[in-house]
């Protein structure tokens, strides 16, 4: 909300969000729910092999069996595909090479799913074996054979290097300098729903798929590369996802095959992948290998850190050059670290792809950084909170890598959780075999820069408003299961005065909604949310002029909450809200109004400056209590106490579900 | 030997009959040829519960339960859980209203296990509740808002006291 309003009417209540009702009667449609007349069924054939050569694929017999109506492979593909402008490095189907268990090769469109599944097995590949790198030490020790062939170097994917400020100096005047490996392991999203698509021929021509993926904006430009058809003539239609956490961010390769069997076949096809077919799309957290070198005080102060990554990317691109960065990008965002060295190498390997997930490349690192933190307070004699309280980074202020930190409550968050566990009386006092420890994070609202370069909004949100009294409110934004559609509903219903439920809300479709670049890199209540602001108030101006000539009051005094408008020094002159309307709609004509949002342009103008900018930062921390049986070393955690600063809880039901679930996944 | 298999079954108390391929499961009857969309899919390996529906009372994945099995029996999915005139059940009110579904992939499978949960012992405890959906697996949540829904719907179904 902007400054000058305090919210009376709907934003800061705990409520039944929008779509509530939907998701708890089984209404909710999903994209594998949606069911059309004269639907076929897909599925893919995935390379068993890790790598390969891809001789010869004949499917001739594939093409005879009863009820195949069409065997589509890698020559039916000839563009590439990627998230990234820099990483157009997948294949729709595989032309030539196969880079991991699961790469998709061909793809059988059948009468049914079952008569698919058989045909898979007729289809005969022709491999020639390359040998498996399975690990980035094997990638990089190994140049040959390259997996890719664009890159820095052999199997050398990305690498980036960054020096901010003399770190050596500082270094050479600390009184201590710790250097630390770590290892984090990665892992992937599991959402309960897979991944399902499913696309169609409109009555025009026109190529319509619904399909469970975060970013239907992405999609979209994807779609009109690989299949070459201007993006006019595609409609992408983002189904609300059963749990997405950054797993459905990537354009997919079963999306592409079907928008294009959809067009061959003139009906529509549908795929459903099977839980073993999304782990091969994985997108997952990156394992990264680490080394911190930083030197300290005595007082715990930072005089200088330089950080190392050695990342396995796996079989692409993906979002795997912005991971790589944001394996570095936030290191300076928590406490104040006066000069930053940074180093990553993205590697290739013959592993399912990794991309974001959750904190998108970030927690990696930050796990590494606060281990060390901890063993720093430990050489040094120091309490890790009081450590950490010591060296918070300040509101306002340019990082040594040109990260802008608005506002932040870390402070805050840690003594939060320092008094709720008791970590004064407890802390290095309890049992052997039982322990509390206590770590800090922070994240993005928002990426500041979108993932190809323009200067165009970030988020669109339309309001239409007519002499029913309805309102509608577009927008691009999927709502992945966070809440999105509430928090868009809610943010309209607090300006116009109204009930949420009486606001239809459509989202996620690229004919109907003004873009929204997707849900992911917690950014939707950000950006959709000032974008959904300038749009309600710009409507409410207009039912404010008329309602105002109406009554004869300064615009300025009316006051819109319970269904009315009315004058605030007299609540009795007014009207219903539906009466405004009527009023603006008789003195405007018909009513609609739009808003955007474009984040603020960064103070980070050097290469690689794109990745880490946010409008704000969030900020956590907890503490976490641990039991570990020294005889067989099994962890049982009994309790976490954390804090958040998140800003203003819109809906405090949805923002303790978003921090609750956050840290059940990360145990 | 695909040839249609004849079923009679009794759907949220509804008798419904349909012929279809007699290698599939509950579920993708439900789904595919019922159109009750509302059951999910998720694993189809028995490990997620999302497609938990009631058989005859029992709550049963429908992903392992194959369609044949079914003649004559007695099936309720969440379709079947809310009343005339958009009533709702207590499960799906304080599920909704408290933040018990996120994406609500999981929840139509949760709602039929807690209610049969609550049809045996309207006072559970806190474990009890934990114990009884253990097979119900939620990515959003971290269940404590599950818990609390089930608790506030065992609650409102007791009445007054």
């Amino acid at each position: 909300m902007s400054d000058k309003r305090t919210p009376r009417n709907t934003v800061g209540k705990p409520r039944r969000r929008v779509d509530g009702r939907a998701k708890v009667t089984g209404q909710t449609r999903f994209a594998d729910d949606v069911a059309l007349p004269r639907t076929v069924y897909c599925k893919l054939l995935r390379s068993k092999v890790p790598h390969a050569i891809v001789r010869s694929v004949d499917t001739t017999k594939a093409e005879r069996h009863p009820g195949v109506l069409l065997v589509l492979t890698g020559k039916d593909f000839p563009i590439t595909f990627g998230i990234l402008p820099v990483s157009q490095d997948e294949d729709p189907l595989a032309r030539d090479r196969v880079r991991f268990v699961g790469d998709p090769v061909a793809a059988i469109v059948a009468k049914d799913e079952a008569t698919a599944a058989d045909a898979l097995d007729l289809i005969e590949v022709d491999y020639e074996i390359l040998p498996t790198r399975a690990t980035p030490l094997d990638a990089y020790e190994n140049p040959a054979p390259r997996i890719h062939d664009y890159g820095e170097e052999g199997n050398v994917h990305k690498r980036v290097s960054f020096q901010f400020g003399d770190t050596e100096e500082a270094f050479g005047a600390s009184d201590r300098v710790f250097e630390d490996d770590f290892f984090f392991q990665g892992n992937t999203h599991l959402p309960i729903e897979q991944h399902a698509s499913i696309a169609a021929p409109d009555q025009d021509g026109k190529l319509t798929i619904w399909s469970s993926t975060q970013v239907p904006h992405y999609l979209h430009r994807s779609l009109a590369r690989a299949l070459a058809i201007q993006a006019a003539h595609i409609r992408v239609i983002a189904c609300p996802n059963g749990g997405g956490f950054g797993g459905k961010t990537d354009p997919f390769n079963h999306e592409i095959v079907v928008a294009k069997a959809a067009m061959i076949l003139g009906r529509p096809v549908k795929i459903a992948l099977t839980r073993e077919e999304v782990f091969y799309c994985h997108r997952g957290r990156h394992p990264v290998l680490m080394r911190f070198k930083t030197g300290v005080k005595n007082d715990g102060t930072i005089t200088a850190m330089h950080l190392k990554t050695f990342i396995d990317g796996g079989a692409y691109g993906s979002y795997g050059v912005a991971s790589t960065f944001y394996t570095g990008a936030l290191q300076t965002v928590t406490y104040r670290i006066p000069r930053y060295r940074f180093e990553a190498c993205r590697m290739f390997t013959n592993k399912p792809p990794c991309g974001p997930k959750r904190g998108h490349g970030t927690p990696q690192p930050r796990f590494g950084q606060e281990v060390q933190l901890d063993k720093i307070a430990e050489a040094l004699a120091l309490d890790p909170a009081q450590l950490r309280l010591k060296i918070v980074e300040q509101p306002d202020t340019i990082t040594a890598n040109y990260m802008h930190v608005q506002t932040i409550g870390l402070s805050d968050c840690i003594k939060s959780v320092v008094r709720r566990s008791d970590w004064a009386g407890r802390f290095r006092k309890l049992p052997h075999g039982k322990g509390l420890g206590l770590a800090c994070s922070s994240y993005l609202s928002g990426a500041g820069l979108p993932i190809y370069w323009n200067k165009l909004p970030h988020s669109g949100v339309q309001l239409k408003l007519d002499r029913s009294g309805g309102v509608t409110v577009f927008c691009g934004a999927t709502e992945v299961g966070q809440g999105s559609d509430d928090v868009l509903v809610n943010i309209v219903a607090e300006i116009l005065g109204i009930d949420p439920f009486d606001i239809r809300c459509i989202t996620g479709d690229t004919d109907l909604t003004p873009v929204d670049l997707g849900s992911y890199s917690s950014r939707v209540t950000l950006m959709m949310g000032n974008a959904a602001i300038q749009a309600a108030d710009r409507a409410r101006d207009l039912l404010a002029q008329a309602a105002a000539k109406k009554l004869d009051v300064p615009k300025d005094r009316l006051v819109f909450a319970e269904r009315r408008v009315f004058d605030t020094e007299d609540p009795n002159k007014g009207m219903t809200f539906q009466e405004a309307v009527i009023l603006a709609e008789t003195e405007f004509g018909t009513l609609g109004t739009t808003g955007s949002y474009t984040p603020p342009r960064s103070p980070a103008r050097y290469k690689g400056g794109g990745v880490g900018p946010s409008p704000t930062y969030s900020y956590t921390a907890c503490v976490v209590e641990v039991d570990v049986d020294p005889r067989t070393g099994w962890i049982h955690v009994p309790k976490v106490w954390i804090a958040h600063d998140i800003g203003r809880a819109l809906n405090p039901v949805l923002a303790r579900g978003q921090v609750e679930g956050s840290v059940y996944m990360g145990l | 030997m695909k040839s249609l298999l004849h079923l009679s079954l009794s759907v949220n108390g509804e008798t419904v009959e349909t012929a279809v391929a007699p290698y599939k499961t509950l579920l993708e009857v439900l789904r595919e040829d019922l159109n009750l969309t509302g059951t999910k899919h998720g694993c189809e390996l028995g490990e997620c519960g999302a497609c938990a529906v009631l058989l005859d009372g029992q709550p049963v994945l429908s992903c392992l339960v194959v369609a044949a099995a079914c003649e004559g029996r007695k099936i309720t999915t969440v379709e079947g859980m809310a009343g005339r005139s958009g009533q709702l059940h207590p499960l799906q009110e304080a599920f909704a209203d408290l933040g018990g579904s996120q994406c609500g992939y999981c929840t139509p499978g949760i709602l039929l296990t807690a209610q049969h949960l609550l049809e045996k012992n309207p006072h559970p405890t806190r474990d009890e509740i934990a114990e009884a959906l253990s097979g119900n697996l939620c990515r959003c949540t971290g269940y404590n808002q599950i818990f609390e829904a089930v608790e506030e719907a065992a609650a409102r179904m007791r009445g007054p006291k």
